[in-house]
């Protein structure tokens, strides 16, 4: 089973969780990131999430990887969605089964931390009038050219 | 022949995020006497004035992570990573 995967349908979480059963499991912990109508004060309208999909894939199972080795788990898979996505879609599911719950907790942290840190995916906001911005890649401009021109 | 159109090289670009809106395009093909991924990401954000400064991405080639240092070479596939936000 692969551990890390990309979708541009729906992510259907039942599915997912069959994925995780095992005999010696005692549970799972589950993590879902929705799409939420606001960021920062500002009203959001939905996300447009792009992704480079060979490299996501390859980043994402080495998360896994480092999941099953740093904690004591059973199963773990997430599953990301891309393309356009309306306020309240799931757009990315992470899921570990484990004997106990404190590993299948922490795992399940680590992989949506490590996720949102190091997988190329990337987000835009879409905003009710029509404009958008890319989340962490704002820059500011005025201070740059300050910065060369006082160096 | 002048030493930086020997060492000259054909790279493919992709383009992904908010390069690819700045670019406004998917992918090129470029050649160019830039040595490393450094220098060619220098030279791209001269001719197209990405916003962004190359502290702030990664690279990858071929599909993997590489090095600011990377020595580029004939028919690589080089893609700029801009700050990522999954999840």
């Amino acid at each position: 089973m692969e551990g890390f995967a990309l979708c541009d349908r729906p992510i259907d979480p039942a599915q997912e969780r069959r994925r995780l059963s095992d005999p010696r499991a005692g549970g799972y912990a589950a993590f879902e990131g929705w799409v939420r109508n606001h960021d920062g004060g500002r009203a959001v309208a939905g996300l447009d999430y792009h992704v480079y999909p060979e490299l996501a894939l390859r980043e994402g199972e080495r998360v896994i990887a480092e999941a099953r080795d740093r904690f004591d788990i059973l199963r773990a898979r997430c599953v990301h969605r891309h393309g356009e996505l309306a306020i309240g879609d799931l757009a990315v599911w992470v899921g570990v089964s484990a004997a106990h719950r404190d590993a299948a907790f922490a795992a399940c942290r680590y992989v949506i931390d490590q996720v949102k840190d190091r997988v190329p995916i990337w987000k835009r906001e879409r905003f009710a009038e029509g404009t958008g911005v890319w989340i962490n890649c704002a820059t500011d401009r005025e201070e740059e050219t300050h910065e060369a021109n006082t160096r | 022949m002048p030493a930086a159109l020997e060492r000259a090289v054909t790279v493919r670009i992709r383009y992904f995020a908010i390069l690819r809106e700045e670019r406004g395009r998917q992918e090129e093909l470029l050649r160019t006497g830039a040595a490393t991924a450094a220098a060619l990401y220098d030279e791209l954000r001269g001719r197209f004035s990405f916003s962004l400064p190359a502290g702030r991405l990664r690279v990858a080639c071929n599909g993997d992570f590489v090095g600011w240092d990377h020595a580029l070479r004939d028919g690589d596939l080089i893609v700029f990573i801009p700050p990522v936000a999954g999840g």
